[in-house]
């Protein structure tokens, strides 16, 4: 089984993690740019974060044969903030980058008016640098947030299949797959979504379009979601061909209509980014000038 | 545009309107210099060293030139505060670029010439071989005070960067790096290591500093 992961906040993870996720069959993955969990309190705080997914966290994948991609915005949460409506003057600079696949996450936390004018702007960056958009829908009042949002996206004019809607479950299923948006769900361990739910979602509205993600993160997450939802599709009598279109090819279709996909990445970088290698204290002959 | 024979037709067609849509708004730059990598071309230049130490790479020498026009097409004081940007905000491969480009910065400005400094200064903080090789090399170098330029030296002999890579080597070597190359190698010496070979050109030029290396065993 190969996996291509589309929504993992790998910063937040252990180099047991990777070595789990390769066993596990991920050979590439998507790291998008979210809330870190403590509020940050100024722009350098996401210049800073945005560098580690550009570049740590990348070198750190390629030491584990995983080919590590980004997605770069400012997120739903922390757009209330007055303080950071200075990241969105510098997305332009990351949005540029290689490496990175889409814009987000971007979408509603709470649905303030702050929220909407950020989510907005956003989805004309992704416009004008060509770029695939990732969609976080919220966590309270779901339907109505995730309503909202397909409006907010349709006004914008992108085309839906350059759109990725995350987070679905079975109250929101349908509203995104008459929007023609490509459906993303994060199986977790105990809240958003299940393996055997998904599996009975997957039954009833097919494996197009179709995106499963762990989303894991700092919290209560599993990286190994996507394995446990594989092999539910075939317990359930899915094909392995349906479980390749899910877990790899729907991904790379949806992230690789930015342009800048590159699945050979884990074999481009050097056993150390910026002199720093991820072994502790051992290091090749040559000192750490 | 001397640097840019590796570039083919379509390459440097591309490099051209770029360069254009930077003379005509220099900010631009911002996100056309991240960009020129999969736009103009991407891989090893004359140096053969796809990884940018021994030389720039097609990327560096596009970029160099996107330099080149924010030079032009700014006052000098402005045009160091682009060109401190793109690389702040670089990854690893944009600061190599402008680490390559840098000279092409006013150093007859004052404030000018102490951005340049600043500049080498951070890349030589780092333990990344390529940006310290750019940083070693940079005609700016010419900049940099007595004592900057040999801690660079010293620097590349650490990290293996080949110090034939290192601007004013045939010209700035002194008593005081000689004194620096023999305490190096002393040390290395003492903990049993292997002395790199690039610390001869310089001791050989400084016999008031011999160092002979002790039996391994010791």
């Amino acid at each position: 089984m190969r996996i291509f992961e589309p929504h993992i906040h790998m910063t937040s993870r252990t180099t047991a993690d990777y070595r789990a996720m390769y066993d596990a069959g991920v050979r590439a993955l998507v790291e998008p740019a979210f809330w870190t969990g403590q509020p940050r309190t100024g722009v350098g705080s996401f210049r800073d974060y945005f560098d580690g997914l550009i570049g740590w966290e990348r070198f750190r994948a390629a030491q584990f044969g995983i080919a590590h991609h980004c997605t770069i915005a400012l997120n739903p949460k922390e757009a209330n903030d007055p303080r950071l409506t200075g990241v969105l003057d510098v997305l332009p600079r990351y949005l540029a980058k290689d490496g990175v696949v889409a814009v987000g996450e971007i979408g509603f936390d709470s649905r303030t008016p702050e929220e909407e004018k950020v989510f907005r702007r956003q989805l004309e960056l992704a416009k004008e640098f060509e770029l695939p958009v990732l969609v976080h829908t919220p966590h309270r009042d779901k339907a109505e947030g995730t309503r909202h949002t397909l409006r907010l996206v349709a006004e914008s004019g992108i085309s839906p299949e350059m759109v990725l809607v995350d987070h679905l479950n079975e109250t929101t299923v349908a509203m995104v797959h008459d929007s023609g948006c490509v459906m993303g769900f994060s199986i977790y361990p105990d809240t958003k979504m299940a393996p055997d739910r998904m599996v009975r979602i997957l039954s009833e509205w097919g494996t197009d379009r179709m995106v499963v993600n762990s989303a894991a993160d700092w919290g209560h997450s599993d990286p190994l979601s996507t394995l446990y939802t594989g092999r539910a599709m075939l317990a359930a009598g899915f094909t392995d061909d349906e479980v390749d279109r899910v877990l790899w090819r729907n991904p790379v279709d949806f992230f690789a209509r930015s342009g800048r996909l590159s699945l050979e990445g884990a074999s481009s970088v050097g056993a150390t980014f910026e002199g720093n290698s991820i072994l502790r204290g051992e290091r090749p002959e040559g000192d750490a000038g | 545009m001397s640097g840019s024979e590796p570039l083919d037709d379509k390459a440097r067609s591309v490099l051209a309107s770029l360069c254009a849509q930077v003379a005509e708004r220099p900010s631009r730059v911002a996100v056309l210099f991240p960009a020129v990598g999969r736009r103009v071309a991407r891989g090893p230049g004359p140096s053969g060293d796809p990884t940018g130490t021994l030389g720039p790479t097609l990327e560096d020498l596009a970029r160099i030139e996107l330099l080149r026009t924010v030079v032009e097409s700014l006052p000098p004081r402005d045009a160091a505060t682009e060109v401190t940007d793109l690389y702040e905000y670089g990854d690893a491969d944009e600061k190599r670029a402008v680490l390559h480009g840098l000279h092409l910065l006013d150093g007859a400005v004052p404030d000018v010439a102490g951005t340049v400094r600043n500049l080498l200064a951070d890349a030589l903080r780092t333990n990344d071989t390529r940006l310290i090789a750019a940083a070693a090399a940079s005609p700016a170098q010419s900049l940099s005070d007595d004592h900057a330029w040999r801690q660079t030296v010293l620097k590349c002999l650490f990290v293996g960067v080949p110090l034939r890579l290192v601007a004013g080597l045939d010209t700035r070597v002194d008593l005081e790096l000689a004194r620096m190359c023999a305490d190096f190698a002393h040390e290395r010496s003492a903990a049993g290591r292997s002395v790199p070979a690039d610390t001869r050109p310089v001791l050989d030029r400084f016999p008031e500093h011999p160092f002979h290396e002790r039996p391994q065993e010791g």
